[in-house]
């Protein structure tokens, strides 16, 4: 449903993003992972219309919406979250779900209504008439997930959902994402906490210095020498290697 | 059109221009460190005037003499009012920091037009009279000393930028202000001095525009969005860039009002700040982003 | 409060108390007309006065200059003014102004708006615009003060049930969306440059509205009252006084705004400057301590 076909993007001379491609399906959650400054975010600003790219086209449904802008991105189905949480945070928590719903409902009541319901879907009830700038850090996060979700996306970008969050907070968070995926949601989450990408991706890409340098299972990227060198410097999976004869 | 006419115009208005970009050049300072818009820059500008005017009128002191008594005055001012009235009521909001400032201008403008009447002053120095013959134009003298004054104040703020302890602080906070903080830099006394140092660049444009001017509780709003131009044009927090863009509004303001008439001079200022703002927010000269 | 003012003039009678009045609501409507775009959508307009006075001067040159129908003309002239609003938003929200360089830009346009119609006699020169004397229903110029006095306030009532469902309605709830961070808002679907032309339209039709009766009730508008920054100035001191974002903040503002200023004229002597100076004054004093201004006074979040 998501087609990501050689997108590239240079800012001055530095090439942040470099000839990526990526296929999502309906339900999939597809991880991305890759060093601080691979060019993770900037792949999602692309998608989601944020920045304009360079080259390269996103097809969604088979559409093209490169160079759309966000808010028409939205309007088709591809919702994202922010890696840096970015709530209305003189509105309630409830508020803040609605202004997502209102996307597909333009009457204000149904709209306070169905946030009520997504609040439900991330254990934010107990938190809907709070002002959104009282949430803690997890509470903020789980709100951006919300927000994301009320506009009915078909494809959800999640940039870095738990970062910063506790192992219990984790633990509670990751059935919430793999419900989502279930109700046929395609997922790509930029992650860094492994724990959350082992349990939830199928599938995982790698980027580096802004190209993709791996693509296969959790399992295949843990072991592949490009990964291991792309985190860990150069030579490190030679020097592994010799670690483990 | 005639360069008889042209001419004269372009020098008059060169000379204008030195004093927009004198006004400016505290403007764009305190933008450019604080990344605050002070709207209350005019209004200071008015104070300075009439603290010179009452130096000259009760006692004798004329505005150039002034200079060292009303330059450390108003950098006291300025650090005051950003340390206690700008900082603690901007809640950290830029938005804020616009509203307190045009607070401070109707305060004072308004104080200005009660203590003193809407009465027009100005004064008259002895060498106000005379004038220098460039055989195109005849110029007076306080406007050469006017730009004159321009030219030096940008060369000693640059140079105190450059090459002193202080500058090189500024210049951190203004860069990174919370790498500054780390590195032990007191950031909210900087922001203080640096608002005081603009201020003080405000009283000096106010001794060496006076002789060739008038004071009038309104006459900072005259100027704030003239220097607001220009530090647009120049580029947001620039000093060569507000000294160079001073020096061509005033002749765009002089040659528009020679085609389109004196009431309509200023028309070409306005429509200069809406077409930058719009189409070229970084400044004519600047390619560093505001 | 509302309903006290629609009632004060049929028991107080006209004289001063009307007068006061009726400048109350004339600066609560152009207050409201402000935060409209400033308290819920988070725009600072420093030039509010351009759409005011576009009202005023557009509806007056109709009368004066082509006979139009006095009503029709405010009509065209309230028309006028929200067009202008539209312009001027698309244009300036397109190439992304924001914050204080909108507040500046607002200002700039005022001042364009100001120095063009002082420097053309069609548009009243230096001097102004007059509207004859024509007392009659048909010319917008009642015997009888009371009757502009309660259509206004009409208009003042409608301008707060505006508000109230700014709060209940898609459109405020996107607007506060923006004004809270627009980056979120547009990952949510919300068209930033559309939503906010579209306030600052609705904003402009108000403040035109305002400007129109203002011309109608006092029969005189010069470039300086029209486009000035004192306009541009009482437009968003009331409001912030009052409360930011607020159905009834901008009136409360007035209100108070009106009743201090008369104190500070008493205690001056009439002598021009110490009121403006006084609402300085408050103005720093409430973004001090009261960020959220009057309306806000008890509320826990602020």
């Amino acid at each position: 449903m998501l087609e990501v076909a050689g997108l590239s993007k240079s800012f001055g001379g530095l090439h942040a993003v470099r000839d990526a491609s990526l296929v999502l399906a309906p339900g999939e959650i597809l991880g991305l992972i890759g060093p601080n400054g691979a060019g993770k975010t900037t792949l999602f600003g692309l998608i989601s219309g944020f920045i304009a790219p360079d080259a390269g086209t996103v097809r969604l449904d088979g559409a093209a919406i490169t160079g759309l802008p966000p808010e028409a991105i939205c309007a088709r189905g591809l919702a994202r979250t922010f890696q840096i949480v970015q709530p209305f945070g003189r509105l309630s928590v409830r508020e803040n779900i609605a202004i997502g719903a209102h996307l597909h409902e333009p009457r204000r009541a149904a709209a306070l209504a169905a946030a009520g319901t997504v609040a439900g879907r991330l254990g934010l009830t107990d938190r809907l008439d709070q002002p959104a700038r009282t949430l803690t850090l997890a509470g903020r996060k789980r709100l951006e997930v919300a927000r994301a979700l009320a506009t009915s996306p078909r494809v959800l970008l999640l940039d870095e959902v738990m970062a910063g969050l506790n192992p219990s907070e984790i633990a509670d968070l990751l059935p919430l994402v793999r419900a989502i995926a279930d109700s046929g949601v395609g997922i790509v989450m930029i992650e860094h906490v492994m724990q959350a990408v082992v349990n939830l991706c199928a599938r995982v890409c790698v980027l580096n210095h802004g190209s993709v340098i791996a693509r296969g299972s959790p399992a295949e990227i843990a072991t592949d020498a490009r990964v291991v060198e792309a985190y860990l410097g150069h030579g490190a999976a030679a020097r592994l290697g010799r670690h483990a004869a | 059109m005639a360069w008889d006419l042209l001419l004269p115009a372009v020098l008059d208005g060169l000379t204008n221009g030195a004093v927009y970009a004198l006004v400016a050049l505290g403007l764009t300072l305190i933008y450019g460190v604080l990344h605050i818009i002070n709207f209350a820059h005019g209004s200071l500008l008015m104070l300075a005037l009439y603290a010179a005017y009452f130096l000259y009128s009760l006692l004798g002191i004329s505005p150039y003499a002034a200079l060292p008594i009303l330059m450390p005055a108003f950098f006291a001012l300025g650090y005051g009012v950003q340390r206690w009235i700008v900082a603690p009521a901007s809640h950290g909001r830029e938005q804020n920091v616009l509203m307190i400032t045009l607070g401070l201008a109707i305060v004072l403008d308004n104080l200005a037009l009660y203590a003193f009447t809407s009465t027009t002053r100005s004064i008259d120095l002895p060498l106000a009279g005379e004038s220098i013959d460039f055989g195109v134009a005849v110029i007076g003298v306080p406007k050469l000393i006017a730009c004159a004054g321009a030219l030096l104040l940008a060369g000693a703020l640059w140079l105190m930028l450059a090459r002193t302890d202080l500058g090189r602080a500024i210049r951190a906070v203004a860069r990174e202000p919370e790498g500054a903080r780390l590195v032990g830099i007191r950031v909210e006394r900087i922001y203080a001095i640096t608002f005081g140092i603009g201020t003080a660049c405000v009283a000096a444009s106010a001794c060496l525009l006076l002789p060739s001017f008038y004071v009038t509780p309104q006459v900072g709003y005259a100027f704030v969005l003239i220097a607001f131009t220009t530090v647009v044009l120049g580029g947001m927090g620039s000093l060569p860039g507000a000294l160079l863009a001073g020096l061509l509004l005033g002749v765009i303001e002089a040659v528009s009002g020679l085609y389109l008439g004196e009431s309509l001079g200023q028309l070409g200022i306005y429509a200069v700040f809406i077409l930058i703002l719009l189409f070229r927010p970084t400044g004519l000269f600047g390619a560093r982003a505001a | 409060m509302l309903a006290a003012l629609g009632v004060l003039p049929w028991l107080a009678g006209s004289g001063f108390w009307l007068t006061s009045a009726t400048l109350v609501l004339l600066y609560a409507l152009l207050g409201q007309s402000w935060n409209v775009l400033g308290g819920y959508g988070g725009q600072y307009s420093f030039g509010q006065a351009l759409f005011f006075g576009a009202g005023a001067f557009a509806s007056g040159v109709l009368q004066i200059r082509l006979g139009v129908n006095a009503w029709l003309a405010a009509a065209l002239g309230i028309g006028a003014g929200a067009a202008l609003g539209a312009a001027v938003g698309w244009l300036v929200f397109r190439y992304r102004l924001r914050g204080s360089y909108f507040a500046l830009v607002t200002l700039a346009f005022a001042e364009l708006a100001r120095i063009l119609v002082a420097a053309f006699a069609f548009t009243g020169g230096g001097f102004g615009l007059l509207v004859p004397l024509r007392r009659g229903a048909a010319t917008f110029q009642f015997a009888d003060p009371r009757i502009p006095y309660t259509l206004l306030w009409l208009v003042v009532v409608g301008s707060c049930l505006l508000g109230l469902w700014l709060e209940r309605s898609r459109f405020g709830a996107r607007l506060l969306a923006l004004r809270e961070n627009e980056a979120a808002a547009q990952a949510l679907g919300v068209a930033p440059v559309r939503l906010k032309t579209q306030a600052i339209t609705l904003s402009a039709a108000l403040a035109a509205t305002a400007g129109v009766f203002y011309l109608q009730i006092f029969l005189f508008v010069d470039s300086g009252g029209g486009f000035g920054p004192a306009m541009s100035i009482a437009a968003l001191l009331a409001p912030i006084i009052g409360g930011l974002g607020t159905p009834f903040g901008a009136l409360y503002g007035a209100v108070l705004m009106h009743l201090l200023g008369e104190a500070a004229k008493r205690v001056s002597g009439h002598a021009p400057g110490l009121d403006l100076a006084f609402y300085g004054v408050i103005l720093l004093l409430m973004l001090r301590f009261l960020p959220a201004g009057l309306a806000g006074i008890g509320r826990r979040d602020a």
